[in-house]
């Protein structure tokens, strides 16, 4: 035992080195969240926190069981392609509540001009006009009916 | 009762009991209750997405519907999704000239004159690719960042360390460190709109269709014959990510 | 966009990793330098360079102790960074570094320096009362056989330790390169040769300033200068550098034959935004001028004091040098866009929690460290320590 007496000291660095493996492991077990690691290395609760993230757009489906009459106006003119909310932005809380959230009517001028200024390199076939030259500082839904553009 | 009332009564009730249920469903589906909407198995879906280049006008619906549906941080240099300008002169492919402003939030500036003869100008909506073979997932040191078995990396924010490693480890610059939480934030494809059969806001809003969802496992989705009709690429293929956003039209000058 | 030249993605506009993460790399290639000058001796057995070995160890565990704070300091969460330890991703390099760190601190430094001391911390604690003999039980584990027979135990297995730490040392710095290597996203750094670069260049960082602390505390302490010891550490210094800038010089001519689709914004970038801290402070002051002071030596006879002088002089601009280096690359990396298209400038706050000031701090601490380790573990004995005959020719003061 003369060589376990000169040995002594590390075996109590040893012992040491075991009670922070032991102190590791528990921390280990307290600590690491319960639906880590069942769909892969990541917190499985994480998906189900994602997709309880709130609605903001309803999409045009919503639009349609109220406003029909405009989805029928707007059916046979230019912009038929184009989402309600895409103009009249994120409407799911007007949808679920109609009365208490009435929502802004979108100004015109900036909104147009984003699909329709000309010079900005927008494909030839598509319609645009140069905005400084255009009805100078009139609106433009003076003229063209944002549900049916066209001026007849 | 003579038939007509009775078939007017069996109608109307049959309309107010579709509309009752249907407005029912569509409370959860507002109020964020996917356990109360239709179940979701990941097993069926592999999303992807198709930008066409082609129809882009620039409008930047997408970046600002982005925004707004999952509030992201307002002020600049933060975005999910942004719209890129390329003008790019024919004789010199090597040096398009590219401007993102604000990230196309508002549209883009009268810079380049209609019937120009100095080249060709597009515009080109970037996002996070969702790839299979994530440089991003691979590089978290924690598990906060991963793939879901339908294709969709996202991120965990309550576990994320905000070590910025996977903001480096990203090829095409689609993530960023949101200013408010100190976490890793990016495009998660609207997760929480696709897993209860509505589009992504920037499908949504799209004025010209440039932008459209896409189930690979689904047979009847549209994106099939579109692969299959059209010239298709990925953004940086030598990078061999396995990137899931596929554009019709795109340039050899885009980066 | 302020600051921006060209075009960027948007959310590449802003920095990623900033100073903190500069020093960081500097500081965990320090105690890897440092750790290799020390086992020069213990495995090599180059006895030349004994004076330092305990001073080698104590400036190692010194920075060390110190490298995590800059990663905490930088963590949009440091209270959640032990998630590392306990779901780490395995793959991410990142990730298996905190392993790597831990298993370095514990099981090589800490216990490579206790059992080297371990008799000097007996004899202490039996000669001291109070608070300083808590301390002194403590650190000897409450263990005070110091018998020939534990004291050869003691230096067997110590000798071992150092075997291990070799590797476990090159595992430590180069895993750092290989954090930055790794990345194909980015070209500035996705390259095999980033982790041999760090290690080399961590070497000459740590034999620097192992060699210019040797010579400041012992001015400092009015001691006399081992000149057989710095002399051969010069030459070691003055070798790793070769090696090291025969490396970065591979890089770089690679890169420059190549020209792939990268290189001209990359070109572009060192000549203008890199261009002090790279071509000025790096290769010129940092390199080139080190290498040049330390050849001068080798071929010229010159007095004892102005080798000396020149040696601290060299050591100094080396640090720079190599501060640079790990600038250039960490900072580099980010001022381009990914679209080769543009680039952004780095604003670097002052008082901020990522300023200037917290790293002048962080790079203040570990020599405060090293202060109070030399008062528990004072190197300067070890003439007596293992019993060995050192001949010392001294420079007058």
């Amino acid at each position: 035992m003369k060589r376990f007496k000169d040995a002594e000291h590390l075996l109590r660095l040893a012992g040491l080195f075991v009670l922070g493996l032991l102190v590791f492991g528990v921390a280990r077990a307290e600590l690491v969240p319960a639906t880590f690691g069942t769909l892969g290395h990541y917190r499985a609760q994480a998906i189900d926190d994602v997709r309880a993230k709130p609605i903001g757009y309803a999409g045009q489906a919503a639009c349609a069981e109220c406003h029909a009459d405009v989805v029928d106006l707007r059916a046979q003119a230019r912009h038929k392609s184009i989402a309600c909310e895409s103009c009249h932005g994120p409407l799911a809380k007007h949808a679920q509540a109609p009365e208490q959230l009435t929502p802004k009517l979108p100004v015109a001028r900036p909104l147009c001009v984003h699909c329709h200024a000309a010079n900005t390199g927008k494909s030839k076939r598509y319609p645009t006009v140069d905005i400084k030259d255009h009805a100078g500082d009139e609106s433009c839904v003076t003229c063209h009916k944002p549900h049916n553009p066209k001026i007849s | 009762m003579d038939s007509t009332r009775r078939d007017f009564l069996i109608l109307g009730t049959k309309m107010f009991v579709m509309t009752s249920v249907a407005a029912a469903a569509f409370e959860n589906v507002l109020a964020g209750t996917p356990e109360a909407a239709a179940t979701y198995s990941t097993a069926d879906h592999w999303w992807a997405m198709v930008i066409d280049i082609e129809k882009c006008v620039g409008s930047g619906h997408c970046v600002r519907a982005c925004k707004l549906e999952n509030n992201v941080v307002d002020e600049p240099m933060y975005f999910r999704t942004w719209v890129e300008r390329y003008h790019v002169n024919p004789l010199d492919m090597d040096h398009p000239i590219v401007d993102s402003p604000n990230g196309g939030i508002d549209g883009f500036p009268e810079t380049y004159p209609d019937a120009t003869t100095t080249g060709k100008t597009f515009f080109v909506p970037k996002m996070c690719n969702h790839c299979a073979d994530s440089p991003c997932t691979q590089v978290c040191p924690v598990g906060a960042t991963f793939r879901t078995n339908d294709g969709v990396v996202l991120i965990d924010k309550d576990y994320c360390l905000g070590c910025r490693y996977c903001v480096q480890a990203c090829p095409y610059g689609c993530r960023y460190i949101d200013p408010r939480t100190n976490t890793a934030d990016k495009c998660t494809l609207c997760y929480h709109r696709i897993t209860k059969g509505l589009q992504p806001a920037c499908c949504e809003v799209c004025p010209t269709g440039a932008r459209q969802i896409a189930d690979l496992k689904n047979p009847k989705d549209p994106v099939h014959e579109f692969l299959r009709t059209h010239q298709i690429q990925i953004l940086k293929p030598q990078m061999a990510t396995g990137a899931k956003v596929y554009y019709n039209g795109l340039d050899g000058s885009v980066r | 966009m302020p600051g921006v030249q060209g075009f960027m993605y948007p959310n590449e506009v802003e920095l990623q990793w900033s100073i903190l993460i500069v020093l960081y790399p500097f500081i965990t290639g320090l105690v890897a330098g440092a750790f290799i000058l020390a086992s020069l001796e213990r495995v090599f057995n180059v006895q030349a360079v004994r004076p330092t070995y305990r001073l080698a160890l104590l400036t190692a565990l010194a920075f060390l102790l110190v490298a995590p704070l800059p990663l905490q300091l930088h963590l949009g969460h440091p209270e959640r960074s032990f998630e590392m330890y306990l779901t780490p991703h395995t793959t991410s390099a990142m990730a298996m570094f905190g392993f790597v760190y831990l298993w370095y601190l514990m099981v090589v430094l800490v216990v490579e320096i206790w059992l080297d001391y371990r008799r000097d911390l007996v004899l202490v604690w039996r000669e001291s009362r109070g608070l300083k003999r808590a301390l002194y039980g403590v650190l000897t584990l409450g263990s005070d056989n110091i018998s020939p027979a534990a004291l050869r135990i003691d230096d067997k297995v110590g000798r071992f330790v150092t075997i291990l730490g070799i590797p476990s040392a090159f595992l430590l710095h180069g895993y750092v390169g290989f954090i930055f290597g790794s990345v194909k996203a980015n070209p500035w750094w996705s390259t095999p040769m980033m982790p041999i670069v760090f290690l080399f260049s961590a070497i000459v960082s740590g034999i620097a300033m192992v060699l210019l602390l040797y010579i400041v505390l012992s001015w400092w302490r009015r001691a006399a200068i081992d000149l057989r010891c710095v002399d051969t550490v010069a030459k070691y210094l003055f070798f790793a550098f070769l090696v090291d800038f025969a490396l970065e010089m591979l890089d770089l001519i690679h890169r420059i034959y190549e020209a792939d689709e990268s290189f001209r914004a990359l070109d572009f970038m060192v000549h203008t935004k890199l261009f002090l801290s790279q071509i000025v402070l790096q290769i010129l002051l940092g390199t080139l001028l080190p290498i040049a002071m330390l050849a001068v030596v080798q071929v010229a006879r010159l007095a004892p004091r102005a080798r000396i002088n020149l040696y601290a002089a060299a050591a100094v601009l080396t640090l720079v040098g190599i501060f640079a280096m790990r600038w250039n690359v960490v900072i580099g990396g980010q001022l381009f866009s990914k679209s080769f298209l543009g680039y952004t400038t780095y604003k670097l706050g002052f008082a901020t929690r990522e300023g200037l000031l917290p790293a002048i701090l962080l790079m203040i601490l570990p020599f405060g460290i090293l202060a109070a380790l030399l008062r528990v573990l004072p190197p300067w004995e070890d003439a007596a320590v293992h019993g060995r005959e050192i001949q010392v020719e001294t420079a007058p003061l």
